[in-house]
């Protein structure tokens, strides 16, 4: 099934000109089926650039991207068939939204695989479902709803083409902190159903914690560190050297550490930090 | 990709030609043109091209980059070429073909003539800021306001123009690639078919150019943006020596020019 | 304590919409203080801002800057000289290609002397941080950094209060931080009035005071501390309490005892610890003395 390996991936923008630059350098990943991932980075750190050539959409400049084993830009079919196996949502996705009607936007993705009337509509309502949009809006018009509406329409239009990989930049990016709760559930939603990979960018990094399997971190153009969330936020001090946000509850054990509480090492949610001090205070009873 | 386009042109600098206030500029190349149509022979040909490179090796501009400049054109270019050449009476190359040696001598010309005329131009907006241009194209049409001509509020449109640009090529490049990831294909297809696929691109970008120009209406409003009564300027033009020399040689060019078409060269 | 901003019942519906974006605002802001609010989206915070520079004008009620009163038209650029807004996308506000070019937008607008222009372009850019970056062009900056050119461009007017709405939602962590931090600079280092709109809770946590816009209403109004102390408040909002609150309440639950609230994540770990060393001190003289008895 979809299993993603990259192989000593680089991308240089701009080769050649007085602009150029190096966005990616010699990543090697692998991301199974199934796995929730998540890639943290701040801006400029490669992480888009990194996410655009999983589904082609830039070629590597050295280097490999395997899909289930086989090379994504062997040639052109290869590299169409690949932007449907692995769906990508974009930064504010809903700025692509275009047709009259929202079903028809969540439409444009199967109407683009050749697949047949009943199928689409198969397809569309079961995206609108997953990410909550009611099929009363169908006939509406996508630009007249509001800011999270057309976000999770935008989402549903990636979804309805079934990806085996599903891809997010930034999903909850400028929504207010209910709206990004339900995309949060809607994406885990999904998931569990469809037992699709998922590979999130954000900067949401409690919902980060609470979510993924793994953590991947991109600094300058490289994975800086890679693996499970208590890995990587018992790390927290040099995440915040590189200038990244960790889980308040991550900060703050970091912090009592430095006052001298003497807290275990992987802590960065609220459940495990309380436990953890209850404990302590339980320790110096005794 | 579109991000590798480059739009505005302006090749910073710190020459002669890079210093000239834009006024000067400006009105140095309408002398220009109407001095280069006043070249009837290869004569008068010659002295306007050597004008130009003059000009381009002082404003240090590569023949390169102009030779970008007017690759574009090159289609016109060799279409006016062609017409003139068959299309010119006098005494045939051999005897019984269209082909005239009068018809060559026009046509290189004539492309001598749309050559020069791009590379005067370029050089303009390859030495001068796009604001510095709008600056100037406002002072010197002012005038024109008397007219009730809305100067400032034209020179403002097309700064504004300008300053969009790059925001909206990157913005087409990010909604193209969206599409392309729900499969969209701009690539494959008749020219209808192509036609149509531009609309996924289209829609979005003008629905998010209207929200752009609405937020940014606000923005200059709450910036005490009223037009341009009462308007000052940071950046004052001040003409120097070196404008009013640039202007002088300026029109001693034009008048060499009527002078040799005045005597049939 | 002077209030610079005074809203006196303000009502306002968009023409064509029937529901009322703003419902009977009373508000007053006193002259340098800095005043977060907090509110969902389309809870009318915007609209409430642009009250605040005579962009919108009420439909009932009525808004003074300053002792003016907005709805006068001969007077609205005084009303905006004194109010400079940044609003949410950095992009969409900047109208020159250099960046000092754009700072000078507005004075040149309100026709100030060049020279004068000059002093303060640079003035405004080094008070942000981006003196360096003055002949940029801006579409090449980063988030963070078009934001601050974009309050310099406000500050360029020698305004006496800045409106931000909302001008991190865009930004990561690290821009949202830059821009924070210089609203809050501008406030306890050059005594301006600030009122920072948005919806990150961290963002708060120093200001002066906190209001939560809730359906065009004014649902909360305290200091941040009495504000995200309260869970039910909290709750009914729609907002999560910020991990340091949340973690000294459920201490306090378990039995620990802390004096007043802390927001801040050194502030919230340094009482946590002494309250750990306090109960550990407490229990030692106890044991000590227990044998005693």
């Amino acid at each position: 099934m979809a299993e993603i390996i990259t192989e000593k991936l680089s991308h240089v923008y701009s080769a050649g000109t007085p602009f150029e630059s190096t966005a990616l350098h010699d990543v090697s990943i692998s991301i199974p089926q199934g796995q929730f991932a998540a890639v943290i980075g701040h801006t400029g750190s490669g992480k888009s650039t990194f996410i655009q050539h999983l589904n082609a959409l830039l070629q590597p400049t050295e280097g490999r991207v395997l899909l289930d084993g086989q090379d994504i830009n062997k040639d052109k079919y290869t590299r169409r068939d690949v932007k449907r196996k692995v769906g990508l949502v974009f930064q504010y996705p809903e700025y692509q939204l275009f047709e009259e009607t929202v079903y028809k936007d969540i439409a444009f993705g199967p109407s683009n695989m050749k697949l047949g009337k009943e199928e689409i509509d198969e397809r569309v309502r079961e995206a609108a479902a997953f990410t909550g949009v009611s099929e009363e809006l169908f006939e509406r018009s996508p630009l007249e709803l509001s800011g999270g509406q057309k976000r999770r329409i935008a989402i549903a239009g990636v979804i309805a083409m079934r990806p085996e990989v599903l891809i997010l930049d930034e999903p909850t990016a400028g929504l207010d902190p209910a709206g990004c709760a339900q995309i949060f559930e809607n994406i885990r939603c999904y998931r569990e159903k469809s037992g699709a990979t998922v590979l999130i960018v954000s900067h949401s990094m409690d919902d980060v914690a609470r979510l993924a399997e793994r953590i991947i971190v991109f600094d300058r153009g490289a994975v800086v560190m890679d693996g499970t969330p208590a890995a990587v936020f018992s790390r927290a001090k040099e995440l915040m050297e590189i200038g990244l946000s960790v889980p308040k509850a991550a900060e703050l054990a970091v912090a009592l550490r430095d006052c001298g509480v003497g807290l275990p090492e992987g802590i960065f949610t609220h459940e495990r930090l309380l436990a953890a001090l209850l404990q302590v205070r339980e320790g110096r009873k005794c | 990709m579109l991000r590798d386009v480059t739009l505005g042109q302006y090749f910073p600098g710190n020459t002669v030609v890079h210093r000239l206030d834009p006024r000067t500029k400006i009105l140095l190349v309408v002398i220009y043109i109407v001095a280069l149509f006043q070249a009837q022979s290869w004569i008068g040909y010659g002295l306007v091209t050597l004008v130009t490179l003059v000009c381009m090796a002082l404003s240090k501009i590569k023949p390169s980059s102009m030779f970008k400049g007017v690759k574009p054109m090159l289609f016109i270019i060799v279409l006016t070429a062609l017409l003139n050449i068959f299309y010119t009476e006098g005494t045939p190359v051999r005897p019984g073909w269209i082909i005239t040696w009068e018809g060559i001598a026009r046509a290189v010309q004539m492309m001598l003539r749309i050559i020069l005329l791009i590379s005067g131009t370029f050089l303009l907006t390859y030495t001068t800021s796009p604001i510095a241009l709008t600056d100037g194209l406002e002072i010197l049409l002012s005038p024109l306001k008397k007219l009730k001509v809305p100067v400032h509020e034209m020179t403002m449109m097309m700064s504004m123009a300008l300053r969009f640009i790059p925001t909206l090529i990157a913005e087409t490049d990010k909604i193209m690639s969206a599409q392309k990831a729900r499969g969209a294909d701009f690539e494959t297809g008749s020219l209808i078919q192509r036609a149509k696929a531009l609309l996924p691109i289209l829609v979005p970008l003008f629905v998010s150019a209207f929200k752009r120009a609405d937020e940014l209406a606000v923005a200059m409003e709450s910036r005490c943006y009223h037009g341009g009564e009462g308007r000052t300027r940071m950046k004052q033009l001040v003409m120097r020596p070196r404008d009013y020399i640039a202007l002088v040689l300026g029109l001693l060019f034009l008048a060499a020019m009527i002078v040799l078409k005045r005597v049939g060269l | 304590m002077e209030p610079i901003i005074v809203f006196e019942n303000v009502h306002f519906n968009y023409p064509g919409d029937e529901k009322e974006s703003l419902h009977g605002i009373d508000l007053s802001v006193t002259r340098g203080s800095f005043v977060a609010v907090l509110g969902q989206n389309g809870s009318g915070k915007s609209t409430l801002a642009k009250h605040m520079n005579a962009i919108l004008v009420p439909n009932e009620g009525r808004v003074l800057v300053d002792g003016i009163d907005t709805a006068d038209e001969s007077s609205v650029l005084d009303v905006r000289r004194r109010v400079g807004m940044v609003f949410q996308n950095p992009d969409n506000q900047i109208v020159a290609n250099v960046v000092e070019d754009d700072v000078a937008f507005a004075p040149e607008n309100l026709g100030v002397e060049p020279k004068e222009i000059r002093r303060r372009v640079n003035a405004a850019l080094r008070l942000v941080g981006m003196y360096e970056h003055r002949m940029h062009a801006p579409h090449l900056l980063s988030g963070g950094q078009k934001q601050r050119v974009a309050i310099a461009g406000v500050i360029a007017m020698e305004p006496e209060i800045i409106v931000l709405d909302e001008p991190t939602a865009m930004l990561d962590p690290q821009g949202r931080r830059e821009v924070v931090d210089t609203a809050f600079s501008l406030c306890r280092g050059k005594g301006m009035t600030v009122v920072l709109i948005t919806h990150h809770m961290e963002e708060c946590i120093d200001a002066d005071r906190v209001l939560i816009l809730s359906e065009g209403r004014l649902t909360a109004d305290g200091r941040p501390e009495e504000i995200f102390a309260d869970k039910a408040l909290l709750e009914r909002e729609g907002l999560e309490q910020p991990e340091t609150a949340r973690l000294l309440r459920e201490l306090r639950e378990a039995g620990m005892k802390f004096p007043g609230e802390a927001l801040k994540i050194d502030d919230c770990a340094n009482r946590i610890a002494q309250a750990l060393q306090a109960e550990e001190r407490s229990r030692s003289s106890w044991q000590k003395s227990s044998p005693k008895s």
